[in-house]
């Protein structure tokens, strides 16, 4: 039941331009900070004589592919998380999913799942591109699973704040906005509070940044700590949104 | 034997502080159509709402075919097929795709979905419109296609609230007839505004007031209280009021606008003959005598003001 939500889900962003548009835009900037990345790796490595300086491709190229387009995201997912539930409720579809034989967890999970399978769609293809390097190249492969679940778990917990606050309104921009803040937020924290100076206050901020669970990946490190952060933050995120749901059956 | 589709019982639902529904409790077997009527802001959509699992009751319960709603509402929604007030469509898909997400969402297995879409689209005449975009569809069409949702799985109870809204008379004829056919084999549920609707296709009418049933019977005991005890009488000759209450039985006469007199007589005693052997044997001119029916419309205002006078 919930892949059927899931399924739905999918159909209905393919259904309109949106996501074929934002599918296009996303692709395009992966695939230009790719080309620039092999252009860039080609001119600072003839410059670098000694070995030590050496950089391996996949990493130079993966530092140019991961790094500005992450933050690209922060921009897409609002826009796509935006009309999950409150669009729903504006035009009253939803009773279609409250009224069939589906539990609130069905519908939220399923939601987020339509929406994590179309970022899926992307990473799949950001992937493959940059499995290509691999013709003239050596490329560590581990290096990049480790980038690409590092970016699918950041983008699925964009998704599951997003979820949240499409449900807590029925106008999707204002859905869009909050969650945009709040994405920026998490940021925020990042760049100014985040150190080391051991304070209570420096500790709380590092736990909660985004980034700071997300770098990691980027240097090809999986670490459970962070795995386990990401997971954390979807079900979080995913338990409020089925309590949110409940509070419109119960109070109406 | 009769088997019981949906129990009511005492649905209670409170909106801070204000009773929208009270203590409503009713049955409903299979194979019946009740009618649900009311005027606007009664309650019946909340009322339909609890039934479906779309609101939860401040009290009471509901059973699907002897499935609590609230403690195993995925079984007991599996039973039921909900068209709300306004038809929830995704506006982006076409008829069939939509149809075809109602039908999975609904447990309809893989391989049958196929025929439960055709069939659903007979039933309300929307072949035609397979492949078009429901966000280009009439309003009318639109609706049929919310009444396709909600049989597609073939529900053993089907909900419909105002389903004839929008729809030309053609349409409502057909639609009309398909409610008396899912009549047959399941349980069907509707409210509406239009009172002959309810008399043409429904079994067991129910008319909610301010969150209160005033009302709940067959449609017969509704007709008979239409006859009422009322006579609707002509003559050529107009000054004979005081010799026909004198008549055995007739209680009051009053003379109408377009010239005939209304008789009400004690229940049970029709001074019909009476009448017209005294008629014939005075010669006042009797031309024409008729039961006078009240409308279902003036029912239904009694029945709405008596409890606002009470």
């Amino acid at each position: 039941m919930i892949l059927n939500v899931a399924r739905k889900e999918l159909k209905s962003v393919f259904a309109s331009p949106m996501g074929w548009v934002i599918l296009a835009l996303l692709l395009s900037a992966f695939g230009i900070f790719f080309i620039h990345g092999q252009n860039q790796y080609f001119e600072v490595m003839s410059g670098a004589i000694r070995p030590a300086e050496r950089l391996g491709v996949t990493s130079f190229v993966c530092r140019s592919v991961f790094g500005i387009p992450t933050y690209m995201m922060l921009f897409a997912i609002p826009l796509l998380s935006m009309r999950l539930i409150s669009e729903e409720r504006r035009s009253q579809t939803i009773t279609f999913l409250f009224s069939g034989p589906l539990s609130l967890i069905d519908i939220v999970v399923g939601k987020f799942i339509g929406l994590v399978g179309f970022l899926t769609i992307l990473l799949v293809f950001v992937g493959i591109m940059l499995s290509t390097l691999n013709f003239w190249a050596d490329i560590d492969f581990g290096y990049l699973v480790s980038n690409l679940l590092g970016l699918w778990l950041l983008v699925a917990s964009f998704s599951a704040l997003g979820l949240y606050f499409s449900s807590l309104t029925a106008q999707p921009v204002v859905a869009a906005i909050f969650t945009f803040v709040a994405l920026v937020g998490l940021m925020i924290i990042d760049f100014f509070l985040t150190g080391d100076d051991g304070s209570l206050l420096r500790n709380v901020a590092n736990y909660l940044s985004l980034m700071r669970h997300f770098q990691p990946f980027a240097r090809g490190l999986i670490d459970t700590a962070d795995v386990a952060y990401f997971l954390l933050f979807i079900v979080t995120f995913l338990t409020l949104t089925v309590r949110r749901l409940d509070a419109d059956r119960l109070r109406g | 034997m009769t088997t019981l589709t949906v129990e009511a019982n005492n649905l209670t639902r409170i909106y801070g502080g204000r009773e929208a529904v009270g203590d409503v409790s009713f049955t409903l077997s299979k194979g019946e159509v009740l009618g649900f009527l009311g005027p606007n802001g009664a309650g019946k959509s909340t009322t339909m709402k609890m039934l479906t699992g779309n609101l939860a009751p401040s009290k009471g319960s509901v059973k699907i075919c002897g499935v609590d709603m609230i403690e195993h509402p995925k079984e007991a929604k599996a039973l039921i097929g909900y068209l709300p007030e306004t038809p929830p469509l995704y506006r982006e898909f076409t008829v069939d795709e939509y149809l075809s997400v109602a039908a999975r969402l609904h447990g309809v297995s893989g391989k049958h979905i196929k025929a439960a879409v055709q069939r659903a689209k007979e039933r309300c005449g929307l072949t035609e419109m397979s492949k078009r975009l429901i966000e280009n569809l009439s309003k009318g069409y639109q609706q049929r296609v919310g009444i396709a949702q909600a049989i597609i799985h073939n529900p053993m109870v089907v909900i419909l609230d105002e389903p004839t809204v929008g729809l030309d008379p053609i349409q409502i004829r057909d639609i009309r007839a398909l409610i008396k056919e899912l009549g047959g084999e399941h349980s069907v549920i509707l409210s509406t505004h239009i009172l002959p609707e309810v008399e043409m296709v429904c079994d067991h009418v129910q008319i909610i007031d301010k969150g209160k049933l005033v009302f709940n019977g067959s449609i017969d005991v509704l007709k008979q209280q239409r006859h009422g005890n009322k006579l609707l009488v002509g003559f050529n000759n107009l000054s004979i009021k005081e010799d026909l209450l004198k008549v055995a039985g007739v209680e009051t006469v009053e003379l109408l606008d377009n010239g005939l007199l209304r008789i009400s007589y004690k229940p049970g005693q029709a001074p019909t003959e009476a009448i017209i052997q005294a008629a014939v044997k005075k010669g006042w001119g009797l031309h024409q005598i008729n039961p006078d029916q009240t409308s279902l419309e003036d029912v239904f205002v009694q029945l709405t003001y008596q409890d606002t006078a009470a």
